[in-house]
Formats: C-alpha cells, sequence, structure tokens
C-alpha cells in the first residue's frame, strides 16, 4: 500500500514532505499521515487520486488550523567536554526532551512536537556537531469530536 | 464450499463471470492452470505474442462492452503484457490481465517469489502505476474472491484494466473454495447518479445558451450512453463533436454531428467549439490532443464537465459546472429537467450557423485521383463499401488519423483504435479480439507499414484459430506521421523513418497461410476489399501511397484551435 501511494506521488509529480504509517484502532486498517505542500487546486487533486487507490478507504485533508501534528526526532550530538554536556541538558529541558543514550563522546535525544519545534532545536544543536538524525515525519489527529473512522 | 484446486477454482471462478474467451501464451507458471484450462470450455485463443494477448483483449472489450480477459506466464510473460495494459489504462478499458508467479514458497525455498526465481518478475511493482487495481495471491482459497473482485473492478465506475498475479503453488493447492455471490469493497464506491443540485445548475445554464454545444468522450461508450446523448442533442440542437476517443457514439451521418475535435480534429469541429457559449463535455478528461492551448480551448465559453471520475474534474481544466456521475444517467436525468423547460428546437440561428461550418469546412481537403493512391479517398471509398455495422481496428499514426478524418463512424464501438496512450502495433491484434467478440461482423484494421509489423506475427493466430479480418496497409515506407512532423517542424530533416520497401506484405501474408494482395488503384482496392470482407482467411491488402502524403488539417502542438493548418 506505502509502495502505490507512494508511487502516485512521484508518478503525477506532487510534492510530498513526509509520510508516517501505523496500525489503528481498527485492527485491519493502517493509517497514513502524509504532508504535501501545494496550492488549493494541487491538495484537492491529491485527495481525488488518493480516493481512486481501490485499498485506500478513506481520505481525509486535515484543516491545519484544527489539528495536532507531532513528529519524534532522534538526534545524535557529539560532546567531549562537560560544558557543552550541560549547556545541551539545558535545551533538552526547555524543548522537554530526553536523554536517551549516553557515550563518553555523545548524547542521543529524543524529542517531540511540531516540526518547527523539532526543526528549531536541530539548529540549536548543530554547533555542537551533529552525528545522526532520524526523524518519523509528522503525524496527526483532528482536535475534538471529528475523527477519520471507517463505519463497518 | 468444495474443495478443489487454485487452478480449479480459477477456471469456475471465470466460468461464474460468464467469461468465453482467453487470450493469452501458456508458460512454465500457468502450466496447472492450462491443465484445467484443457478439459473447459472457455476458449483459448493462442496468441504469438503477449502483448498481443493484451490488445486483443482490448479490442474484444471495447467491440462488445464486456471484459477482455487475457493470461501471460510469469517473468517476459507477464511483462510483455505491459504495452497492452498501460493501453487500456489510458483509454479506460475493462481488460483482465491474469500472470502466473513463481511460488510463494517450495520445499527448499529455491523456486520462490524475492529470491530472483527464474522468471521471477515483480509485476505487481511494473504495472501499479498501469493498473485500475492489481493484486497477487497469497492463498488458494482467495482466489475465487479475487476473481471476483478483478471483474467488478475493471467493469464498474471508469473501466479499466485490473492484473491479477497467481504464485503457481497457489494454483495447485487445494483448499475449501467459497464462490459467493455479492461483493463488497471498502473505500471502492463508484458514484453513478448525479446530484441534482448540479443537473439543476446545468440545465439552467443550456436553457440559457444560445449557442450550446455537446463534446462526448470515451465516457459515452463506456456507459453505453448512445440513445442519451442522440435525444439530448436533438432536444437542444446542439451539434455533437468527439475526441478521439468518442468517435462513434454519436453517428457521424446525423446532421448535429461534426466529428472529432482536436489535433486532427475536422475543420468545423475546431471552429465551433470556439464559438459556442456554452460546452457540454461529456466523459472526456480534455486531453492535450483534443483541447490544444488550454487559454484558447477555454474562452468566452461555460463548461459543464460529466465524468464518472471525480479526479478528472479539475485536473486538466477548471470547468464552471462539474457533474461526477456515469454519463449515460446524468444526460438522462439533464434531458428529463430540460424537456419540462423547453420545446424540442427545429431550427435556430445557431443551427443554421452550424450548417454552414460545416458545408464549408467539413474535410474539404481535395482528393483529386492523381498518380498516387489518396489514403483520403480509399478511406471514403471503404466507407462506401462496409455495412453500418462493421468495426475499424486503426494502428497509429497517418492511418489512424486519415481513418479518424475520412472514415465516418456510424454506430458505436465501430471505431477502435488507441487514443491515449497512441500504441504501434494496436489495430491488428485489436482486430482480432474484436472478431472473436462479433463473430458475424466484418473486422478491417486500417494499417500503416510501420505498424502492422509490429505486431503482425499474430497473423499466425489470426490463421490457426480462424479469425479472418481484413487488414489494410497504407504503405507508405515510412514512420509516416514522424516524418510529417520532420517535414513541417524539422526542416524535412528526416532521421530514422524510412523503413525502405520492406517486407513485402503480400509474401508475408501468404507466409503465414493468410492471403496477400498488392493494388494500384481506387478500383482494384474497392474489388479487393469487396473480396477480403467476403473471405474465410485473414486478408493483407497492400496499398502504396505516397510517402509525401500529409495529414491535414493539422493544429500544431501547443496551439490553439484557431490555429489550423490545411497543408
Amino acid at each position: 500500500m506505502l509502495y502505490s501511494v507512494a508511487n502516485l506521488f512521484r508518478r503525477r509529480g506532487f510534492n510530498i514532505d513526509s509520510i508516517s504509517v501505523g496500525p489503528t484502532e481498527q485492527e485491519d486498517l493502517a493509517r497514513m499521515t502524509v504532508t504535501v505542500k501545494g496550492d488549493d487546486k494541487t491538495i484537492e487533486q491529491v485527495v481525488k487520486q488518493l480516493n481512486k487507490l481501490i485499498d485506500v478507504v478513506k481520505v481525509t485533508r486535515l484543516d491545519p488550523a484544527n489539528v495536532v501534528t507531532r513528529e519524534m526526532a532522534l538526534i545524535k550530538v557529539h560532546v567531549s567536554e562537560t560544558k557543552a554536556r550541560s549547556d545541551i541538558m539545558n535545551y533538552i529541558d526547555v524543548f522537554r526532551g530526553r536523554v536517551v543514550d549516553i557515550s563518553p563522546e555523545t548524547l542521543m535525544v529524543e524529542i517531540t512536537g511540531g516540526a518547527e519545534k523539532i526543526n528549531a532545536f536541530i539548529d540549536l544543536m548543530k554547533p555542537f556537531g551533529i552525528k545522526e538524525i532520524a526523524r518519523t515525519g509528522i503525524t496527526a489527529l483532528s482536535r475534538g469530536l471529528k475523527s477519520v473512522r471507517i463505519e463497518e | 464450499m468444495t474443495k478443489m484446486t487454485g487452478a480449479q477454482a480459477f477456471i469456475e471462478a471465470l466460468k461464474r463471470q460468464n467469461a468465453k474467451v482467453i487470450f493469452g501464451i501458456i508458460g512454465g507458471a500457468t502450466l496447472p492452470i492450462y491443465d484445467v484450462l484443457y478439459d473447459s470450455e472457455v476458449r483459448h485463443i493462442l496468441c504469438r505474442h503477449e502483448q498481443c494477448a493484451a490488445h486483443a483483449a482490448d479490442g474484444y472489450a471495447r467491440a462488445s462492452g464486456k471484459p477482455g480477459i487475457c493470461m501471460a506466464t510469469s517473468g517476459p510473460g507477464a511483462t510483455n503484457l505491459v504495452t497492452g495494459i498501460a493501453n487500456a489504462y489510458m483509454d479506460s478499458s475493462p481488460v483482465i490481465a491474469f500472470t502466473g508467479q513463481v511460488s510463494t514458497r517450495t520445499p527448499d525455498s529455491s523456486y520462490m517469489i524475492g529470491r530472483d526465481a527464474f522468471q521471477e518478475a515483480d509485476i505487481i511493482g511494473i504495472t501499479t502505476p498501469i493498473t485500475k487495481y492489481n493484486y497477487q495471491v497469497k492463498e488458494a482459497a482467495e482466489i475465487p474472491k479475487t476473481v471476483k473482485m478483478a471483474f467488478h473492478i475493471a467493469t464498474t465506475g471508469r473501466p479499466g484494466p485490473v492484473l491479477i498475479d497467481i504464485p503457481k503453488n497457489t494454483q495447485t493447492d487445494t483448499a475449501e473454495m467459497e464462490f459467493s455471490d455479492g461483493i463488497e469493497i471498502r473505500g471502492y464506491k463508484p458514484k453513478y447518479s448525479p446530484h441534482p443540485i448540479q443537473v439543476k445548475k446545468a440545465t439552467e445554464l443550456l436553457v440559457g445558451a444560445e449557442k450550446p454545444m455537446i463534446l462526448a468522450g470515451g465516457g459515452v461508450t463506456s456507459s453505453n450512453a448512445f440513445q442519451e446523448l442522440l435525444e439530448l442533442a436533438e432536444l437542444l440542437m446542439a451539434p455533437v463533436a468527439t475526441t478521439f476517443m468518442g468517435k462513434g457514439c454519436f453517428p457521424e451521418n446525423h446532421p448535429l454531428s461534426i466529428g472529432n475535435i482536436g489535433m486532427h480534429g475536422t475543420r468545423a469541429a475546431n471552429q465551433l467549439i470556439l464559438e459556442t457559449d456554452v460546452l457540454l463535455a461529456v466523459g472526456t478528461r480534455f486531453s492535450d490532443r483534443s483541447t490544444g492551448k488550454l487559454g484558447t480551448f477555454c474562452s468566452n465559453k461555460k463548461i459543464i464537465h460529466i465524468d464518472i471520475d471525480s479526479a478528472e474534474i479539475g485536473k486538466n481544466l477548471d470547468v464552471d459546472i462539474p457533474i461526477v456521475a456515469d454519463a449515460k444517467k446524468a444526460l438522462k436525468a439533464i434531458y428529463d429537467s430540460l424537456i419540462k423547460q423547453v420545446k424540442k428546437r427545429k431550427d435556430s440561428v445557431w443551427f443554421r450557423r452550424v450548417k454552414e461550418v460545416k458545408e464549408q469546412l467539413l474535410n474539404n481537403a481535395t482528393v483529386e485521383e492523381g498518380k498516387d493512391l489518396k489514403p483520403q479517398a480509399l478511406l471514403k471509398e471503404l466507407r462506401k463499401i462496409l455495412p453500418a455495422e462493421a468495426i475499424i481496428t486503426t494502428e497509429v499514426g497517418q492511418n489512424q488519423m486519415w481513418a479518424a478524418l475520412y472514415y465516418k463512424a456510424l454506430k458505436p464501438r465501430t471505431f477502435i483504435s488507441s487514443g491515449g496512450l497512441g500504441t504501434m502495433g494496436f489495430g491488428f491484434p485489436a482486430s482480432l479480439g474484436a472478431k472473436v467478440a462479433c463473430p458475424d461482423r466484418i473486422v478491417v484494421d486500417i494499417a500503416g507499414d510501420g505498424s502492422f509489423i509490429m505486431t503482425e506475427q499474430d497473423l499466425a493466430s489470426s490463421v490457426e484459430e480462424n479469425i479472418p479480418v481484413t487488414v489494410i496497409v497504407l504503405n507508405n515506407s515510412m514512420l509516416g506521421m514522424v516524418a510529417q512532423w520532420q517535414r513541417l517542424f524539422y526542416n524535412r530533416r528526416y532521421s530514422a523513418v524510412k523503413l525502405g520497401r520492406v517486407p513485402d506484405f503480400v509474401k508475408l501474408a501468404e507466409a503465414y497461410g493468410a492471403q496477400g494482395v498488392r493494388i494500384g488503384s481506387l478500383n482494384e482496392f474497392s474489388k479487393a476489399v469487396r473480396k477480403a470482407i467476403k473471405s474465410t482467411v485473414t486478408t493483407v491488402i497492400d496499398v502504396p501511397v505516397s510517402p509525401e502524403e500529409n495529414v491535414f488539417p493539422m493544429v500544431p502542438p501547443g496551439k490553439g484551435l484557431d490555429e489550423v493548418a490545411i497543408g
């Protein structure tokens, strides 16, 4: 399924920013959250083209104003000095991240939030020397009662 | 529940879908299916190339309106189907392709999917962008439901090709098979009925229209909306233009017919579509070849767009009133709504204008008898010879566009051609498929020498399987349409278009046990065709034509429909 969705974006020339996939509260359904850049007309085409895929059960365009988006990133930073280490710990605190691995030369940070928050944190880490970044891509749910559910 | 092998279940499932014919080539990965087929009443037509099997299934589908079935083995068999599947996808034709695949498991894992086994190809990956749906069977027990789904998806909504990949072990495995009647696919619910508000809006627009016009595409044929189209056109006294794919959905001898629009449309259609104030477009995707420059196409008119595929609305063109619905239902709804508000028009200023433009501009390319045989004259002659219900298929290139311009289609599904993909080599195998679907009707493939040679090997299946058709090769020893573009846009630098005087098509036909004849005059042509269409064996008529002949009128690529070159 991921293949046909990704292939569709490639083939039709839609710009895909991120894609995240996982199981849902309904056992036989997976949920994909796709972030797409484009004007209204393009996004409308994206929705229609996705709807044409037989295995796609439902497509919902989430309204950015009424949605909670989260992304998780693991960032491995190079740290040898104690001073740098304590500076980083302060930043992590402010960004509500967590240290998930420590070695004499590195720190691994887990940080969750909107894409902008993660980008800001990454910018802060750059001067220390980032060794590796892994990002999940955005996942999202609309606020309140509204939901994307498939009635059986 | 019945216990049987996957292969037995497969054939049983086909029979339950009322499948009569499979076009295909056997191979290692389909041996179990063919073993069951051996005792079955389902007819198998052995083609000589899988591409032909796919095109023949396509021709069968287009001539009959029923799904066409093709089958190939794994690996190269499957990949050889690809062009045919892509062709069916572009023209929304219900072709169902079954492919063998290496096993999902083997006792020593030496011959299974993912190990690059002998004749393994990822046909699911390859055909994902060119099928409406594809699926690889995982277990034998899935086969009945999968076959049913394939037919359902291929033939409903906007039709299109479906490919089912069947690993060899699922053919030989035994399972309890359930053949259910119903089918329910989450995420696939085609919408057929038009929204009443949209119908109302369309009606209002049409009531107020002074110069209404209808543009009918292949969707009218897919939904068999011929009668509805005719009634609506006559009610409105609206001229009907067709897209290339729509040719035949409206009788071209009708006073309201103005022929095809587009690059090689008639001058009348291309002129009148620029004059209309309300355009009702039905079952068309506004392809570049139909519209020319979009700015010119859209100017000074309101457009109503009916299509069953919502993604076609706004894809190429912004329209004023979109109607997502089946063409037949939508046209009927608009008619029913209009008839309450307007009287059937008999005459109008607009209709007089239509008549005037038609008289002045309709295919007035001069067709005098000179030294060379004129393809235009031959096609007009062919129209006189053939009965209305005869089926024409075409190859791709000049032959195709001459046929579109000079051979009038009078009945639905009598003009079968590769529109979207422009597949050279389509016409001949498609003619075989059409003949199998309609054995009592005359089927003629209008070919060029360049196209015919791409699939001529299926003369063998035509002879061996007793499928007599007539092939008219308009032979200019050139890849004529490309040569035309070189003549017009590349300063006559004829790069790689000269084919020479080979092969001898008469001898070629005879080598296969078919008949071959070369003609040198219009009179001989006429005689040869009359003889060929009565023959019980396929006839190839070799017609030498001038390599300098152009297809005109022509709207050069990227230009507006008002910039017609007439030669």
